[in-house]
């Protein structure tokens, strides 16, 4: 078995001769860049030294040992950067991989539309080319952090006579021009994590397309297949270093307005790790009738816990996935909502306020709110409920409705409706 | 195995999946189902002898094979997949961990387990008089002493799992207020068994009644503690059943052609199975890590009865989806449905519905089991 000793070695004696904490921290990360360090698992001639994501971690956790600080990865850059990995021109590459490593240039993504959600490809963005600039009317929502992106990864529509998923294409725009306007979204919690996007004959100048003409939806899907992936690590991406030098105050700022977005994330999942202790502080676990609840709860807790145990573990011994593997996002909703329902009860008359002064610091009363966003987001309880039928289970498809010309699809009835 | 099963482990299910679709079609199952015995007993010489069933949860040192908790739950889930019928969870689950959990000697273990092993006798176990879960009997059995190791009893015990078919009726009762295992012999005088009309006919019940019956004390036992195995071994039981019911219901749904197109097609459809195994999946991650820690001897009798209540809850839940997706059909006595719907049934209250193991996997969390008792 490989320890890995080697690449250890040579780590180690890179960061030994380079990593200078007096450096400002874009100044550091060009250098980092430039090494290929920064992104061992990206290809070599695109700042990276080709290496396999077993040996990357390996890279970032001799970092991490050391106090040395990484290439940026917050927020959605690291979608944008494995999109244009894939399907840039060198052109592209060249021009917005490193900045993407630096932390000097952030991204969003602008997919989700008020008339399209589930149905991503239903998307009714518009693209015209006119000239030799891509002109852009329509609106995007839910784009997490796009008050301030510099660039966003567009899917629009730029042909409406063929069938959906092959009228679409990808665009990389630049998001601060004056047609473009972000406007924060605030949410049923009080929290304003994503917003509105609108494009009034906004600009792409003609090689900013990724991929070719009517392929975005193929494009797309590199993005999403890695937003998957990667669901949980960009929110996790967190500090546990700390040193008098300035460098990291600046990395913590970075990391600060990066997570700001997924900080009620917690209570959206339903906090289940509150549920016995709040239930002995109160008093709760004394009512039987409330202990069933509780009981209840634990057992859909660790259950779950279990599956998404038994799934990774398939996945590490290369196992093909089993049934287990896609049922995590399900499962999660039903934890989450299993949470709020117990730990209403155990509130009692708690449950009736909100705030810092409410129990547990308020953070309770978020999870009450916070809770029904967690079978929306990322795919719907019920397109999940699909997939796992059609997928895991084997069972037919439903009938199409959308197989046509998008132009004669039949679309949400309001004024907007092309 | 932690979250997977071994190579070695897998194939011991393919060969139990390939005995049993062998033995134990539902054509086999709805002949036995309708004989007093309620089981082959040929297919069941069998088992013991070629396949080494009976003596797979019995320790090496006492004629059985030593297998784990592990591999004996893949034959309890396979089991209750196929309805196979027989002794096996009265005899080798229940009395089998009994007498392996007693305070006996050796001697004595190896006297009941090497023949419980080999299938040469069939042992009932009988703990209930009134309450599904045992750890919460009064008993009122009465056990009297004749001499240092023989008793006479006298009393009642309900609902004794292959009582009809057994050689060896262990019984526990209290002596001096602690649970102790006691055996008597098939013709013992004053034993009565007589068998019940229960609704899951692929499981037989009786009723024994003693009466100055002859009894041989084996042993003291904890009775939480062999609850726990049982309620271990049901529960892995019960995820083999359900199963074998989502199993059914998609094959069916799949093959129903209704409006033009088949059944299975209709989000209404799918979003139940979906949900069903859903719920399937979250029982057996619950079942297996049970039968895990049953094998690291730790935690027990929250697993237990985490296990279990999430097993009656996928269980019924499967049975329910079954018919329901069946449709009419789904109600008749020819369609095979109700026969894993009733084992659904029996398997819930025995050893405790989902609100009996709430409460006892709650008490066995040390820190709410303390502020309850500073507060009562």
């Amino acid at each position: 078995m490989n320890d890995f000793s080697e690449l250890r070695k040579e780590v180690s004696s890179w960061i030994n001769a380079n990593w200078d904490p007096s450096l400002d921290l874009i100044t550091w990360r060009k250098k980092l860049a430039d090494s290929g360090w920064g992104a061992p698992d990206w290809p070599k001639e695109d700042f990276g030294m080709g290496l396999s994501p077993e040996e990357s971690s390996i890279i970032e956790e001799e970092f991490s040992k050391k106090g040395v600080i990484g290439a940026a990865q917050s927020g959605v850059r690291l979608l944008a950067a494995v999109t244009i990995l894939e399907h840039g021109t060198r052109e592209q590459k060249d021009r917005y991989l490193k900045p993407i490593l630096t932390g000097e240039e952030n991204w969003c993504q602008l997919f989700s539309e008020p008339g399209s959600g589930s149905d991503l490809a239903g998307a009714t963005t518009r693209a015209d080319l006119i000239g030799d600039e891509w002109i852009i009317n329509g609106q995007k929502v839910w784009n997490t952090s796009a008050h301030h992106a510099d660039f966003g990864l567009l899917v629009a529509r730029t042909n409406w006579d063929v069938p959906k998923h092959e009228g679409i294409s990808y665009f990389i725009i630049d998001m601060r021009q004056k047609e473009v306007e972000v406007r924060q979204l605030r949410q049923m919690n009080g929290h304003a994590s994503f917003n509105e996007v609108f494009f009034t004959d906004a600009r792409v100048s003609r090689e900013n397309i990724l991929g070719t003409e009517g392929r975005g939806w193929q494009v797309a899907m590199t993005t999403l297949a890695y937003e998957r992936r990667s669901f949980d690590r960009a929110r996790r991406v967190s500090s546990d270093m700390a040193g008098d030098a300035s460098i990291y105050r600046e990395y913590e700022m970075e990391l600060e307005k990066a997570n700001e977005p997924y900080k009620w994330y917690p209570q959206r999942a339903g906090r289940g790790d509150l549920v016995l202790e709040t239930a002995i502080e109160t008093g709760a676990i004394e009512n039987a009738a409330i202990r069933q609840e509780i009981a209840r709860f634990h057992v859909l807790n660790e259950s779950a816990k279990w599956t998404a145990a038994r799934a990774k573990a398939a996945q590490k011994a290369g196992q093909p996935q089993g049934p287990e593997g896609s049922l995590g996002k399900l499962a999660a909703s039903r934890v989450a909502q299993s949470a709020a329902r117990v730990h209403t009860s155990i509130m009692g008359n708690g449950a009736l306020l909100t705030g810092e002064g409410s129990l547990k610091d308020g953070i309770l009363a978020e999870v009450l709110v916070s809770t029904p966003a967690i079978s929306i987001a990322g795919g719907t309880d019920e397109i999940q409920k699909n997939i796992i039928a059609e997928r895991v289970l084997g069972l037919p498809k439903e009938p199409r409705f959308d197989s046509g010309p998008f132009r004669d699809v039949q679309k949400n009835a309001d004024k907007s409706s092309t | 195995m932690e979250y997977l099963f071994t190579k070695e482990q897998t194939q011991f299910r393919e060969s139990l999946q390939n005995f049993f679709r062998k033995h134990s079609p539902t054509s086999e199952v709805r002949r036995l189902m309708e004989t007093q015995l309620g089981f082959d007993r040929e297919v069941w010489k069998n088992a013991c002898g070629s396949l080494g069933l009976s003596g797979i949860a019995i320790p090496e040192e006492y004629g059985g094979s030593g297998f784990g908790p592990v591999e004996l739950s893949i034959v309890c889930e396979e089991m209750g997949r196929s309805l196979y019928c027989s002794p096996f969870l009265g005899s080798v689950i229940c009395a089998g961990s009994a007498i392996n959990l007693s305070s006996a000697n050796k001697e004595t273990k190896e006297q009941y387990l090497s023949r419980i092993a080999s299938g040469e006798i069939i042992a009932a176990l009988a703990v209930t008089e009134n309450k599904p879960m045992w750890g919460d009997e009064n008993f009122v059995t009465a056990a009297t002493p004749i001499d240092k190791n023989t008793f006479q009893l006298t009393g009642e015990k309900n609902f004794v799992i292959s009582a009809n078919a057994a050689d060896v009726i262990l019984v526990i009762t209290n002596l001096e207020e602690r649970a102790t295992l006691f055996a008597v012999e098939r013709d013992a005088e004053g034993l009565d068994i007589s068998d019940l009309s229960v609704m899951d006919p692929t499981r037989k019940m009786s009723a024994c009644s003693f009466d100055k019956t002859l009894a041989k004390c084996v042993g003291s036992i904890d009775l939480e503690t062999l609850c726990s195995h049982v309620l271990i071994y049901l529960s892995n039981e019960m995820i083999g059943g359900a199963q074998q019911l989502l199993d059914s219901a998609i094959d069916y749904t799949k093959l129903r052609f209704q409006f033009g197109r088949s059944i299975a097609s209709f989000q209404a459809i799918k979003h139940r199975l979906a949900e069903l195994l859903l719920e399937l999946e979250l029982a057996k991650s619950a079942c297996y890590q049970a039968a895990q820690a049953l094998s690291d001897n730790e935690k027990i009798k929250e697993r237990s009865s985490l296990a279990k209540s999430a097993a009656n809850e996928a269980f019924l839940k499967a049975g329910l989806e079954c018919i329901q997706l069946h449709g009419g059909i789904g109600f008749t006595w020819e369609n095979d449905t109700h026969l894993w719907f009733k084992r659904a049934k029996s398997s819930e209250v025995l050893l405790g519905n989902s609100a009996i193991n709430y409460e006892r996997l709650l008490l066995a969390i040390p820190t709410v089991d303390s502020v309850l008792r500073r507060a009562s």
